[in-house]
């Protein structure tokens, strides 16, 4: 608590008469320290809280009495930004919020606009749009688990998981030009359809993929030292987590079986066969259980998604939301016209106003919105997952050391980007 | 319709304003006094059990005549059921609205955010201070319409107040308590410290 409890305990100044530190005499007990805390400060620039966090920590002795989170570090406004852009101007804001899973954020946000507009996308658009979204979900956990064995000192899955998380990039670069502003969907579309041997590469991919998976399980679930760092911390009931209104597999791994896969369907979810993961203990150790066999959950949904994607246009054939072809505009009066309109004006949403939430990698994203008639939002509002599970950090930490609020914050899967905005 | 509305409507008769539907989802607004009984109804009552608060947020629209809107989303994880909550509140009168904390401790984040952008204060709230700000931010409140997009302050001003300021404005009241540095405090906030600001809940008037 104090820099200088020693001297206070001993009631002297600490110098002497020429400024020379005094020698505690020979003869005097120990000072009694155990109604004395300390102030610690971790961040904003430190690798183990996962981007600019900062934590002030107040510790008795090593174990954690209170964390006192400190955000905003990485805030950027989004959401007032997307006040003064068209809907399809909004698209790369979403890349650069949760930018650990860029594609599912882009999906959101279309998803939000087209209900807004009362839109029905292709079944091609759709299966691609799910294709993207697992994608996601594989290398957000992929970093996840990354980050958070090196957290715990298990520096090998940290390899494994980055290199399979460079094979998805690999493919996203091949759909859309980018490995992290992805940009993937437009409001009725998508911007691109995928290239000729996206469909193979990624089929290589889900092939491979599972023994990478199971590596990292051979290598992490029964290791002594990450059951001994992860089992039992951090725990939240099934009860707590609700009322602290976590989502994803946060919520799940304390035991409450709720997917917005499943029980909001989404992208025509309810169609696909894979199963809802679900933990017992809700410590750090189920919330890693729950992301590990998600990622071959999702694995399974990119199987089903390729053997049934279908041929067909990605936009739909409404010259008012999609932008025509580049040819058309140049050839044609009319196609030009709704080409200028759209640039100049932007797509117009009806009055109202619309709430999705989807199942992102972190938990559930939101994105409400609200419109007024104008091509510009009125409120654009994200609900972020991981600012949402974040608030729960102090809760889970206190009463533990403080290298166990390393492994509880790494649990989180918190990416600044989002929490911030 | 959420049938929610119509039993909301029987048992708080006129504290319930009007309700709609807007893209398929129910939206009602509530009388601001009554929002803390009518939010613990709607979680407590067997039938309806709104046990998820999902998110937190407020509305102003472009139009100046319209109130302010803070928006509740509560959802029922048994029975996969969403329902919208809103309250209306007049911009120039008084923004402040009970706070949800003690029925949903995730409220406390989403509470803090709404009043560090809109300045919508929460009664009740253990913690209220800004969240995504700085605590010593002094433009006003970002997603207010009235409030420009580059800030009110020109770049030239912010970066005076950021080099002026105290760093040890940057740890809270709480922490400089725990840290006994409260003599190295910049005299404003000792004033407020002493006035005992922060971590006080204000009465209800």
């Amino acid at each position: 608590m104090s820099k200088r409890t020693v001297e206070l305990e001993l009631a002297t100044p600490g110098l002497d008469a020429r400024g020379e530190p005094l020698r505690v005499p020979l003869g005097v007990a120990e000072p009694n320290l155990d109604a004395e805390h300390m102030l610690i400060n971790i961040g904003p620039q430190h690798p183990a809280t996962h981007g600019v966090l900062r934590l002030v920590v107040e510790l008795d002795g090593e174990t954690v009495v209170q964390v006192i989170p400190h955000l905003g570090y990485l805030h950027s406004g989004f959401e007032k930004l997307g006040e003064y852009r068209h809907y399809n101007q909004i698209i790369p804001l979403t890349d650069r919020t949760d930018y650990l899973s860029p594609m599912a954020n882009n999906v959101g946000f279309a998803l939000a606009a087209e209900k807004l507009m009362g839109i029905t996308i292709t079944p091609r658009c759709t299966v691609l749009r799910v294709i993207a979204c697992e994608m996601s979900r594989i290398i957000s956990h992929m970093v996840w688990l990354g980050t958070t064995s090196i957290d715990l000192g298990a520096f090998t899955p940290f390899l494994w998981a980055f290199q399979e998380r460079e094979r998805i990039y690999n493919l996203q670069e091949m759909w859309t030009g980018a490995r992290l502003t992805t940009s993937v969907t437009r409001v009725g579309g998508l911007m691109a359809d995928v290239p000729d041997d996206f469909v193979a590469g990624l089929r290589h991919f889900t092939r491979t993929f599972p023994k990478t998976l199971s590596e990292i399980d051979r290598v992490l679930t029964r290791n002594a030292v990450w059951v001994g760092r992860t089992q039992g911390v951090g725990v939240l009931t099934a009860g707590e987590a609700i009322n602290h209104s976590l989502s994803g597999p946060m919520l799940r791994a304390s035991g409450v079986a709720y997917d917005v896969r499943k029980d909001k369907p989404y992208l025509d979810y309810e169609t696909y066969d894979f199963d809802v993961v679900v933990g017992e203990h809700g410590d750090v150790y189920d919330r890693y259980l729950v992301r590990l066999e998600e990622c071959s959950q999702s694995n399974r949904i990119l199987q089903q998604a390729l053997d049934r994607l279908p041929d067909g246009p990605v936009n739909i054939a409404d010259p008012r939301v999609i932008l025509p072809p580049k040819s058309r505009a140049m050839n044609d009066m009319e196609a030009m016209i709704y080409h200028f309109k759209q640039v100049m004006e932007g797509v117009k949403a009806p009055v109202g106003e619309a709430y999705v939430g989807i199942e992102n990698p972190k938990g559930e994203l939101g994105t409400y919105l609200v419109s007024d008639g104008t091509a510009k939002p009125v409120r654009w509002r994200i609900r972020p997952p991981s600012f949402i599970n974040l608030s729960a950090l102090p809760r889970m930490a206190a009463g533990h050391l403080l290298s166990d609020l390393i492994a509880i914050n790494a649990s989180v899967d918190i990416v600044m980007g989002e929490v911030d905005r | 319709m959420n049938p929610s509305v119509d039993a909301l409507r029987a048992t708080f008769g006129t504290a319930i304003g009007r309700a709609l539907e807007s893209c398929g989802d129910t939206i009602v607004y509530v009388g601001r006094d009554a929002l803390r009984d009518v939010m613990a109804w709607l979680r407590d009552t067997p039938e309806h059990t709104y046990d998820y608060l999902v998110d937190v947020t407020a509305v102003e629209y472009r139009d100046r005549e319209r109130p302010l809107e803070v928006v509740y989303g509560l959802r029922s994880l048994a029975r996969r059921a969403d329902l919208r909550v809103k309250v209306e509140l007049e911009p120039q009168g008084d923004l402040t609205v009970d706070s949800v904390v003690p029925l949903w401790r995730g409220a406390d984040w989403l509470e803090r955010e709404v009043y560090d952008m809109f300045g919508i204060t929460f009664r009740g709230h253990p913690d209220l201070r800004r969240i995504l700000m700085w605590e010593t931010y002094a433009e006003g409140f970002p997603l207010r319409k009235d409030f420009p997009l580059r800030g009110r302050f020109s770049r030239a001003e912010q970066v005076r107040q950021a080099l002026a300021a105290h760093p040890e404005a940057h740890y809270s009241m709480e922490e400089l308590s725990i840290a006994e540095a409260y003599e190295e405090l910049p005299a404003d906030m000792k004033e407020r410290l002493r006035r005992g600001e922060r971590g006080t809940v204000p009465e209800p008037e």
